[in-house]
């Protein structure tokens, strides 16, 4: 399948996204300059890490006017596969293709570490390839990756099945003690009500080559690489 | 562009608004007497106001070294893997084989961290990072080493805070991780905390870029960030003490901006791939003044500046604040005549500002006009180090203290095992830095493979390669105050046997020099020594100086800081997947004490504990015994024989098997120790080289007949595994108590627990 990688002047993850789906998992990948508009040949658009525009203001809230996420909306309303990492989650909250916002970290600190993250079900895309509740340790870096939104918002993302990846403890318990961020529910990663866009603050890609210790992170491009090669693009 | 102003004949005269140029003026410029008068005789003439401020800042310390170069120069600064000498480019280069070669270099920004913590150390970071990707390489690493004052002081709280802070948001942003580095807490940087900062890049040997000027007519080309009048005279603040007053030095500050420097980073690198450009340098130190005069001093060249089409962001700017603003995030570069248009295509795409501001000239002169007023003419090589800057030899002499620190001393010994353990543990000089590289985000990249606080050195793999960088800082400035030159060499030395502890030969070396003033003759007298001892050592383990930088006059109203010479060591390992950390990786383990059995009291953590001060006489360091227990090391990593190896430092053997149980927080795991007489100066003394090793058990004679052929002591000492560190009929300390302390401490430390 073909993928692409999108490219703000700040994406900083771009290279990492990039060679994990390049040469660890043998995709083919092109990078997707902010400015470019041309994605239909693609089958799966990654947006990474970073500071996209330098994210004074808000992380993500100049990303949203992009030429490029015009075309990522149109994308994953015509059921695209998305899937949005730290900046990347930050920039679909913004464009309102995922629900919910992503405030600083309670502790007021940038966090760097690996955190255990528990999988809330196998039912979707991204998924498919783990089993419920599995453990994967997947690193965090980020100054706002607490995730929040409002009762009636997280009452409905439940109902539907839309949180796909919550941090919890190495036995995979959920507690505040391992909550890094402060994210209401511990949620690390939510999925739109279709299923089809993927937010998570954790950085898959960084766990992918075995030099590096861990592979936890393959599991979720593995599962879009299989569910997109049964289902097609959409 | 064309500059229409015929400057033939034409004398510089002072721009509306300078003030009269005369001694006076020059003196509140720090420029001698005698050196006013150079400036006269080079000149023919007086200088005009706008000459006088480029002759001060280029022949301040921070820029000229006028008083160490003399020093400098007897460091092995060439040879071996280096591909360019020791101050010749922006930062060191080494061959690492594959047709790559690695960039590296360490630099302080200890006097703007002392009055504006967050930006100091900010633009530190973008400083350093702009050296190597101004030589065409890819910063893949950052390192830092941090001195302050003790931790319960709020001034200090206050600036680690914005230290840490300003590392993280600049380095994190603009994508580069920071791997490793050393926090330091000591009396003696009360006031004047010490950050510098390392960064370490790669580059294709034939993508190489350099800092020249050539050919007459080719456009001097200015791009980046606008100019304003911040960071004006940041290179004259540098080389004067810090005082009471210093808190006015605010607005010599600069205000970094690390998305811009992130576009100029792409941008400069997308740059290197054409054959548009002669030469490029970052605007650092004296900002466009050190950038234009350097270029073509090295050549021989001259270059005419129009300043009236520097970019500003500020309304009115004369030229003597526009030649000496240290805004950030610019460079200068000189493209070839015709191809600017490929140049500036670039920077627009990543939304940079590309301007032609000057031509080269064949007249080796600096000329700078604005409003169509001439307002300099220097011969440019007379500005530049090597050129016409001074250089000094200072006054020496050793100072007293040396007589009452290191006469015999008596300290009481310990006599708690567990409690000193923990104790040692808890020290804020020992304990986990945890809190502070959870701030940096030390994988983005994703080739940081032993991250930091899991080995004695960051190693990052060498993406396209199976092979990886071992890269460091140390310094234990505790021995330098005892004995400068051995302490400097003790410092070379660890710094070489942390790459050692990864499995990486060391390579080569960066120093950053954190003295007090060396008007001082004490102080001279130190620095002087610590070249000599960083000198033999870097001889004897073949890691050459390949540039640095010096940092003079970090006083406080109550004296110097201890003589700070950090080392930033490279190390190279042919094989990524061979290194180690310093983590028990398994039960089972025999664990080997290997090296020297010269420890002592002096200096060590427990002596300051109980005395204060660092008083004693250091042990023996014999640098041929060090190489040859690095060469064992190495191999028995290569081999696969070590599984695990960490340096003895602070705190000796027992803080040291302690780290290495907990290192892997989440994965502890004890050790089962057999010493045959464990006194407590062996088991707390500080030595140097000195490596505990865990061994696989089915190597052991491999790794025995290693060791000997090599001629190293290599002692079993005992097996990992259980839920204590544990020296069988003495004492033990359990897992948990370690882990507590190691990690808690820091944070109780600075109040925040």
């Amino acid at each position: 399948m073909k993928w692409g990688v999108v490219v703000f002047p700040g994406s900083n993850c771009d290279h990492d996204a990039y060679d994990a789906l390049s040469r660890l998992l043998g995709q083919e990948v092109k990078y997707v300059w902010h400015q470019d508009r041309n994605i239909a040949d693609l089958d799966a658009v990654l947006l990474p890490g970073g500071f996209s525009y330098g994210d004074y203001l808000r992380a993500g809230a100049i990303a949203r006017f992009s030429d490029i996420m015009d075309e990522v909306v149109t994308f994953a309303h015509e059921g695209g596969t998305v899937i949005g990492i730290c900046n990347g989650f930050q920039v679909l909250t913004e464009a309102g293709l995922l629900p919910g916002a992503l405030i600083r970290n309670t502790s007021l600190r940038f966090i760097c570490e690996d955190v255990p993250i528990r999988v809330e079900h196998t039912d979707c895309r991204f998924s498919a390839s783990c089993s419920t509740g599995d453990v994967l340790k997947i690193p965090i870096a980020h100054n706002e990756g607490n995730y929040v939104l409002n009762d009636t918002e997280l009452e409905d993302i439940l109902a539907k099945g839309q949180v796909l990846f919550r941090y919890c403890s190495p036995g995979g318990e959920i507690n505040d003690q391992n909550n890094p961020n402060g994210s209401l529910h511990s949620i690390a990663g939510v999925i739109n009500e279709s299923g089809n866009v993927l937010g998570m603050m954790p950085h898959p890609e960084r766990r992918c080559d075995p030099i590096l210790g861990s592979t936890d992170g393959r599991k979720i491009f593995d599962s879009v690489i299989k569910w997109v090669e049964n289902n097609g693009k959409r | 562009m064309k500059i229409n102003i015929d400057l033939t004949e034409k004398i510089p005269t002072s721009f509306p608004g300078d003030p009269e140029v005369n001694m006076d003026l020059a003196e509140a410029h720090q420029l001698s007497t005698d050196e006013y008068e150079q400036i006269i005789e080079l000149l023919g003439r007086t200088p005009t106001y706008t000459e006088l401020g480029i002759y001060s800042v280029m022949w301040s310390e921070h820029a000229s070294y006028k008083n160490s170069i003399a020093q400098l120069k007897t460091l092995p600064r060439s040879g071996g893997r280096l591909l360019v000498d020791a101050g010749e480019e922006n930062a060191g280069l080494v061959d690492i084989g594959d047709g790559l070669a690695v960039a590296f270099k360490i630099e302080s920004h200890n006097h703007p961290s002392a009055v504006e913590p967050y930006q100091g150390a900010a633009t530190g970071i973008g400083g350093i990072l702009r050296d190597i990707f101004t030589m065409g390489a890819r910063p893949i690493a950052a390192l830092n080493s941090l001195r302050f004052g003790l931790p319960d002081d709020d001034r200090v709280r206050y600036l680690v805070d914005g230290v840490v802070r300003g590392i993280a948001d600049y380095g994190n942003c603009f994508g580069v991780p920071t791997v490793a580095g050393e926090v330091v807490f000591e009396e003696a940087y009360t006031g004047n905390p010490l950050v510098n900062a390392m960064a370490v890049g790669l580059v294709e040997h034939d993508k190489v870029m350099s800092a020249v000027a050539t050919g007459s007519g080719n456009p001097v080309i200015y791009v980046g960030a606008r100019t304003g009048r911040d960071g004006i005279h940041g290179a004259t603040f540098a080389s004067e003490e810090l005082s009471e007053k210093s808190e006015q030095r605010k607005s010599n500050v600069q205000v970094g901006d690390p998305f811009t420097e992130k576009l100029l980073l792409e941008a400069t690198l997308e740059l290197a791939e054409t054959d548009a450009f002669i030469g490029i340098q970052d605007m650092g130190a004296a900002g466009l003044t050190c950038s234009s005069c350097e270029m073509a001093a090295k050549t021989g060249v001259g270059m005419i500046l129009d300043l009236d089409q520097v970019p500003r962001r500020e309304e009115k700017m004369s030229p003597y604040e526009t030649m000496l603003s240290e805004s950030q995030e610019r460079m200068l570069l000189v493209a070839k005549r015709g191809r600017e248009d490929e140049v500036f295509a670039i920077f627009k795409k990543w939304g940079l500002e590309a301007v032609e501001v000057g031509e080269v000239r064949d007249d080796g002169r600096l000329k700078i006009i604005q409003d169509g007023i001439f307002l300099a003419d220097i011969p440019a090589v007379s500005l530049a180090l090597g050129g016409g800057a001074p250089v000094y030899e200072r006054e020496r002499s050793r100072p007293a203290y040396l007589d009452k620190a290191t006469e015999i001393n008596s300290i009481k010994e310990p006599e708690d095992f567990e409690k000193t353990t923990i104790d040692l543990l808890s020290r804020p000089n020992i304990a986990s830095k945890k809190w502070v590289y959870r701030q940096y985000d030390h994988m983005v990249r994703t080739n940081t493979r032993v991250l930091p606080g899991y080995g004695d050195a960051a190693v990052l793999r060498v993406p396209g390669t199976r092979k990886a960088l071992s890269v460091t800082t140390d310094c234990n400035a505790r021995y330098v105050y005892l004995d400068p030159q051995k302490g400097a060499a003790m410092a070379v030395a660890e710094a070489a046997r942390n790459v050692a502890c990864t499995g990486a030969i060391p390579i080569g070396v960066t120093n950053c020099l954190n003295f007090g003033n060396p008007y001082k003759p004490e102080v001279f007298w130190s620095f002087a020594e610590v070249i000599a001892g960083m000198g033999e050592a870097c001889r004897a383990l073949d890691t050459p100086v390949t540039g640095g930088n010096v940092s003079f006059y970090n006083e406080n109203p109550k004296g110097a800081v201890y003589a700070s010479p950090v080392i930033g060591m490279v190390g190279l390992a042919e094989d990524a997947e061979k290194t180690v950390g310093m983590a028990f990786p398994d039960d089972g383990l025999a664990i080997y004490l290997v090296g020297s059995d010269q420890v002592s009291w002096a200096g060590s953590e427990w002596q300051i504990m109980n005395q204060g001060d660092p008083r004693g006489e250091l042990p023996e360091l014999d640098l041929e015994l060090e190489k040859r227990l690095q060469a064992t090391i190495i191999t028995g990593i290569e081999n696969g024989f070590v599984k695990a190896a960490h340096d003895l430092a602070e705190g000796g053997l027992v803080v040291a098997l302690a780290e290495m149980a907990v290192a892997d927080k989440e994965n502890p795991r004890g050790a089962l120790l057999e010493l045959e007489e464990p006194t407590p100066l062996n088991l707390f003394g500080e030595g140097p080289s000195r490596i505990i090793a865990a061994v696989d058990p089915e190597k052991l004679d491999e790794f025995e007949e290693l060791a000997e052929k090599n001629d190293v002591p290599a002692e079993w000492i005992g097996t990992t595994g259980g839920i204590g560190i544990g020296f069988r009929n003495v004492f033990k300390v359990m897992l948990d108590d370690i882990s507590d302390a190691y990690y808690d401490s820091l944070e109780k430390a600075l109040g925040l627990k």
